[in-house]
């Protein structure tokens, strides 16, 4: 069977969640390759964990230039292995580096992209929910091979373990793709909660929150489950909870086992980043919020009055 | 400095979106159509440059003719004169393909900046701006939620997954931005009168020297064989609290296995 290259999306010295998805996947398809990008001794703390899920090949390319500059780098490599490796297929995550990457490489290859690709099967035919996810579409690259991005939590990884052979490739590039350089990157701490979208459990928090100070209550119950924390854009315009948290149509998409809203409404901007949640479970002291049309568990209430009698009980039953 | 927005012209993301169950292409027919809303936060962050450094503001919007209105609403926010590539070859063109008339048309505009949206809220596929960039061999910082120029330099600072960076460039460029940028401003009556007059090219395919087979259907990289509405999300139980929704909630999750 032909290779299929994944992109390893780590951070951290640890591989992402969605990169151990896209190994998953790409075992259906293939062989898979991983390609890991970053500065020098970046792959070693990543390899094992690879084969882990089924790498039969690690190929790394380290250098200052990839980790100094934004996608351009990384394309510019990439598109050099498809030409010499010749995959059967390409996957990267349905992120924000992920796109651009994926962007970058079609043009120089001349060859089709997919984005937000739920799954992939063998003859190339892809799934994608468009629309906030009210609309399922097959699609198929026509141009050259699929190329796609894989959205993150879109199925369960299983480990599949092999020992990787892991191969150093070229990882120069000329000057056109140093234009921009990374001068500054700052970590933020997001101590031990799973990443927003990549969690199987989603606590978020609205209007109804009424404040920053009140989101601990949102943080709390998420914690108490395991779970990263949401907010709705009314929650993160009103500065309650920062931007990068916000789930809807100009944030976050996200479609975790369960997704609880506390003091959301409901609008079609937040229904557009999480209706495909598994589960949906809202708390709400209007009872005409067009959340409950969604849930398959509402509670009209004040929300500070059930989330902590709720916190109690999960706390009671352990 | 010249800068030159993209502006695109979608479904309204408010209300139903449809794909027409003919070519499997966005339904415009049936839908509200709006200025994309990530691209008012680039034309708001143009005309700040404008206003603070000189120069001109152009809109380029690729669509159909419909897409007119939403270069005059654009075009009363304040940009100068708006460039409308509008071909009826463009119909059913792929990323790639819209991405190839788009270079084309910076290409006769000679812009040092150019600002998108860091998304369109019918696609969401986030790579027009560094398909651009590769075409155009110019630099991309893109997911911008600030911009700070400086001559010939720019710097931006970006969320990430995992924080914060700062990248520079220089001109000329492209820099896409999301919604955390600045405040868009509403077009004042002045604006809305003056817009009606603002010079307004039309080009097509042939005026950027693109072949008709090499976008549209015709040329496109991808296809959509098959498009289903997927059925509403029915809600569930609903309980009101008296005393014991937190207790009867939990219940629900430990039925579920979550607790």
């Amino acid at each position: 069977m032909s290779d299929v290259l994944v992109v390893v999306e780590h951070a951290g010295g640890a591989a992402k969640k969605v990169t151990l998805e896209m190994l998953t996947l790409a075992r259906d398809l293939g062989t898979p390759a991983a390609v890991v990008f970053g500065a020098p001794g970046t792959a070693a703390a990543l390899s094992d964990k690879l084969g882990e899920y089924g790498a039969a090949k690690v190929y790394v390319a380290e250098s200052d230039d990839i980790a100094g500059h934004l996608v351009a780098p990384k394309a510019a490599v990439l598109a050099r292995l498809i030409t010499t490796a010749q995959p059967s297929a390409v996957l990267l995550g349905s992120t924000q580096e992920g796109k651009e990457i994926a962007a970058r490489v079609a043009v120089k290859l001349d060859n089709g992209v997919l984005t937000d690709v739920l799954s992939l099967d063998a003859d190339g035919t892809a799934t994608q929910a468009i629309f906030a996810g009210t609309t399922i579409v097959k699609s198929q690259v026509t141009r050259g091979l699929p190329l796609a991005t894989v959205r993150p939590n879109s199925l369960t990884p299983t480990p599949s373990p092999v020992t990787p052979a892991v191969e150093t490739i070229d990882a120069t590039v000329d000057d056109s793709a140093k234009l921009v350089k990374v001068v500054e990157r700052r970590t933020e701490q997001k101590g031990s909660r799973p990443e927003l979208t990549e969690a199987s459990i989603v606590v978020s928090g609205g209007r109804g929150v009424g404040s920053a100070d009140n989101f601990k209550l949102v943080e709390e119950f998420a914690d108490l489950l395991g779970a990263a924390v949401g907010a709705s854009r009314a929650a993160t315009d009103s500065g309650f909870y920062p931007h990068q948290f916000q789930v809807g149509q100009t944030g976050k998409t996200v479609s975790p086992q369960l997704y609880i809203a506390l003091g959301i409404s409901g609008a079609i901007q937040h229904r557009a980043g999480m209706q495909t949640s598994k589960t949906i479970v809202a708390v709400n002291k209007d009872s005409e919020a067009p959340i409950f049309e969604l849930a398959d568990f509402g509670v009209v209430g004040d929300l500070f009055k059930v989330v902590p009698q709720a916190a109690e009980e999960v706390r009671k039953r352990r | 400095m010249n800068i030159v927005v993209l502006v695109k012209q979608v479904p309204d993301s408010g209300a139903e979106r449809n794909l027409r169950s003919d070519d499997k292409t966005v339904d415009r027919a049936s839908a509200s159509n709006v200025i994309n809303e990530m691209d008012e936060y680039a034309i708001e962050e143009a005309l700040k440059i404008k206003e603070a450094h000189g120069g001109e503001v152009t809109v380029l919007t690729m669509g159909p003719v419909s897409a007119t209105e939403s270069i005059r609403k654009a075009l009363s926010m304040g940009p100068d004169k708006a460039v409308h590539v509008q071909d009826d070859a463009l119909h059913g063109s792929c990323a790639l393909g819209t991405s190839k008339v788009l270079a084309a048309a910076l290409g006769t505009l000679g812009a040092d900046l150019v600002i998108s949206g860091a998304e369109s809220t019918d696609g969401r596929v986030q790579v027009m701006p560094q398909m651009l960039a590769e075409r155009l061999g110019i630099a991309a910082l893109t997911g911008a939620r600030k911009l700070t120029v400086d001559g010939s330099s720019l710097t931006v600072e970006r969320q990430t997954e995992d924080g914060v960076e700062v990248v520079t460039a220089s001109t000329p460029a492209i820099v896409s931005v999301w919604d955390t940028i600045n405040e868009p401003r509403y077009p004042s009556f002045k604006g809305i009168m003056q817009a009606k007059s603002k010079p307004l090219t039309v080009l097509s395919l042939a005026d950027l020297g693109i072949s008709a087979d090499e976008v549209g259907f015709a040329g496109a990289t991808t296809t959509v064989v098959d498009a289903n509405k997927r059925p509403p999300r029915q809600g569930g139980r609903r309980v009101e609290d008296s005393g014991e929704g937190g207790v009867a909630l939990v219940e629900f999750l430990a039925s579920e296995k979550f607790v």
